[in-house]
């Protein structure tokens, strides 16, 4: 992600949302499932245990439409999920990863 | 005492544990190690499909009737992806279910192995949570908690997949964990209740809208008390006929597609709208930005993401909707309304219902009453989806919650004949009709031969146009009556094919006396065919088109 494209983000509006839940092999496609059945385009997808392993934390960058209250209320029901925050487009998160993304 | 067990053995007592005493399904090599086990069980009796998909709608019939979860059983591969539209249907119409398929050896996971198909990704939005076990000791923690996310909040299916070597693993056993109930429902907070009873005391022209949801949380007495103490029109869903008795004076019947006029047009003159475990689904509101366009909302349902999602409520009050209504009900004054009663009559009398041929049984209106009338509110009442869905909504005086069994939200043509089998099993003593029709029917047939080596109480009626009734009808009015690939230019002899499946029929087309013949099919115990010719070129009317507003009716 160089400068402009960071721009292009800014524009299009984008969300983070940090999503702590049970770490087992089938909760990745519960939480991405929801977004692409509607058609919801994730951006970008962070994954990691934390703790003791028993839990672990995902970080999607995700597109900020209307639909994605009614997505959180979705994503805060699913099992496996425990708490939903939602951040702005600036959070540190990505963009400490962007070194690891140039072309 | 410690016990030496198989995931398949814990598996079947953990559902003796739960209560199970019924379970459909049909098995195959990756779910014999718990058929072996069943076959030892004294409290669970297995019933056998003709079809994976069968077995599922069965225990949905179960379900249904009864409000707590069934189990269906299905093999690999084939047999879970059978099951998937019977679980996809329970999941639209918050139906709870516990489906357990079998699954290849976890060694063999992943390796295109024979009847392997990945159920668990399959199965994600599909159901409302799934596992795949991965040992057995999982099991003692899994099949609790399935039955718990099934029943809790608002119901829904689980899925578990078992794989074959999990089901033979051995493993000891000093406790059993307790069955899996249904959490407690959240308290209501006091806030929203006065501001909802506000409203409710303010509005000059209120409708009470009901939907399933007050049928799953049993909240019907208590919807009827607040109707009748603030003096509400109440309109049902699809899925909430029976909440109120459609014969009550407060009642308006269904709303939406197929309502009566006098129904759609109370909701567009309504200033406020009580929408109580309903979520405004597109065949219940039309276009949405003109549904009840001078209306305020109150919004009560167990599902939070259904607040807000389709329309935006005034005051949206997550909850089970019996304990909002009983906190609801002290704050509501009693209210004659008699100016805005006055008005729906007038709409009533002015737009009125009309239901054609009743005396002839041989209409499709005609049969729906002739059949109402041979029976009472006992019987429990199973549909099927299209045309004859509709009519049986618009014609049939359902009184009582559970009475009714339609496939609402998913719409799966091949729903009545299975779930009328398995609201039978639930409620043996009841008679169970079942309303069908010529393409339906045929999605499920097999599923007769169960109704007769179970001797279900099931009397299946068959409309039969010989065509996609409702495709028919949508081609006829809006496609230029260009009808194509919707009529049936072959079809079976449905009295001779329900015979040799061994049941008994009747065909009411040539019959002397139609209403002797149907009074004696309904009377005589054990399953039945009822056959009857319906003209295709009848409409389900009126009709709002799709995606129109709701007060753009056609026809009649």
């Amino acid at each position: 992600m160089n400068a402009t494209n960071r721009n292009e983000i800014l524009a299009l509006r984008r969300a983070i949302l940090e999503i702590d839940v049970n770490n087992h092999p089938g909760v990745m496609s519960h939480v991405v499932g929801l977004f692409s059945r509607r058609a919801f385009n994730v951006e970008g997808i962070l994954c990691m245990p934390v703790g003791g392993g028993s839990h672990s934390r995902i970080w999607l960058l995700v597109n900020e439409d209307g639909r994605l209250a009614q997505l959180i209320r979705q994503l805060e029901k699913l099992e496996d999920v425990q708490t939903v925050r939602r951040h702005g487009a600036n959070h540190a998160v990505f963009e400490r990863l962007e070194d690891f993304f140039k072309a | 005492m410690t016990e030496t067990l198989t995931g398949a053995q814990i598996t079947v007592r953990l559902l003796e544990r739960q209560g199970i005493r019924t379970i459909t399904g049909i098995p195959g090599g990756a779910i014999l190690p718990i058929y072996d086990a069943l076959s030892a069980s004294s409290r669970i009796r297995h019933v056998l499909a003709r079809h994976e998909q069968g077995a599922g709608f069965m225990a949905q019939g179960m379900a249904r009737v009864s409000g707590q979860p069934a189990v269906c059983l299905a093999s690999s591969g084939p047999g879970a992806t059978n099951l998937l539209t019977a679980l996809a249907d329970a999941k639209l119409d918050s139906i709870p279910l516990v489906a357990i398929t079998g699954q290849v050896p976890r060694a063999m996971i992943g390796t295109d192995a024979f009847q392997e198909v990945d159920t668990y990704g399959l199965s994600v939005p599909v159901t409302k949570h799934n596992f795949l076990a991965s040992s057995a000791d999982e099991l003692l923690e899994i099949i609790p908690r399935a039955f718990r996310i099934a029943a809790s909040g608002r119901p829904g299916p689980v899925l578990v997949d078992i794989p074959k070597d999990v089901q033979n693993q051995a493993i000891d056993i000093a406790e059993w964990p307790a069955p899996g109930c249904p959490d407690p429902v959240p308290a209501v907070a006091p806030g929203p209740i006065a501001e909802a009873a506000a409203l409710i005391n303010a509005a000059a022209r209120p409708i009470l809208y009901l939907g399933g949801g007050v049928i799953h949380s049993g909240a019907a007495g208590t919807a009827l008390q607040l109707a009748e103490q603030a003096s509400l029109p109440t309109v049902m869903t699809l899925m909430g006929l029976g909440a109120l008795p459609v014969d009550h004076p407060l009642s308006l019947g269904m709303l939406g597609m197929h309502a009566a006029r006098y129904t759609n047009l109370a909701l567009d003159e309504c200033d406020l709208l009580i929408a109580v475990g309903a979520r405004f689904d597109d065949r219940a509101t039309g276009k949405v930005t003109h549904f009840c366009p001078q209306a305020k909302v109150i919004h009560i349902d167990i599902d939070p993401a259904e607040l807000d999602k389709i329309k935006t409520a005034r005051v949206g009050i997550a909850g089970d909707v019996a304990k909002v209504l009983a906190a609801l009900l002290p704050a509501v004054r009693p209210t004659p309304r008699t100016a805005w009663l006055e008005r729906v009559e007038s709409l009533k009398a002015r737009f009125p219902r009309r239901l054609t041929h009743l005396d002839n049984p041989l209409s499709h209106f005609g049969l729906i009453r002739c059949i109402a009338a041979c029976l009472d509110d006992q019987a429990i009442i199973a549909t099927d989806v299209g045309q004859h869905q509709m009519w049986v909504a618009q014609a049939y005086p359902l009184r009582r919650p559970r009475q009714w069994l339609t496939s609402g939200g998913l719409g799966t043509m091949g729903f009545g004949l299975p779930a009328a089998i398995g609201a039978a099993l639930a409620e043996p003593e009841r008679t169970v009709v079942c309303f069908t029709g010529d393409g339906s029917i045929l999605m499920n047939i097999q599923e007769l031969i169960t109704a007769a080596e179970e001797k279900a109480n099931i009397k299946v009626v068959l409309m039969d146009n010989a065509s996609l009734g409702l495709v028919h009808q949508q081609q006829a009015l809006f496609y230029g009556k260009r009808i194509y690939a919707s009529r049936f230019h072959a079809a079976p002899d449905f009295a001779g094919l329900a015979r040799a499946c061994g049941i008994k029929a009747v065909d009411l087309d040539h019959h002397p006396n139609p209403c002797a013949g149907l009074l004696d099919a309904i009377n005589a115990r054990g399953p039945w065919l009822i056959h009857a010719s319906i003209d295709a070129n009848e409409m389900v009317y009126p009709m709002v088109p799709p995606g129109a507003a709701n007060r753009e009716m056609i026809g009649h």
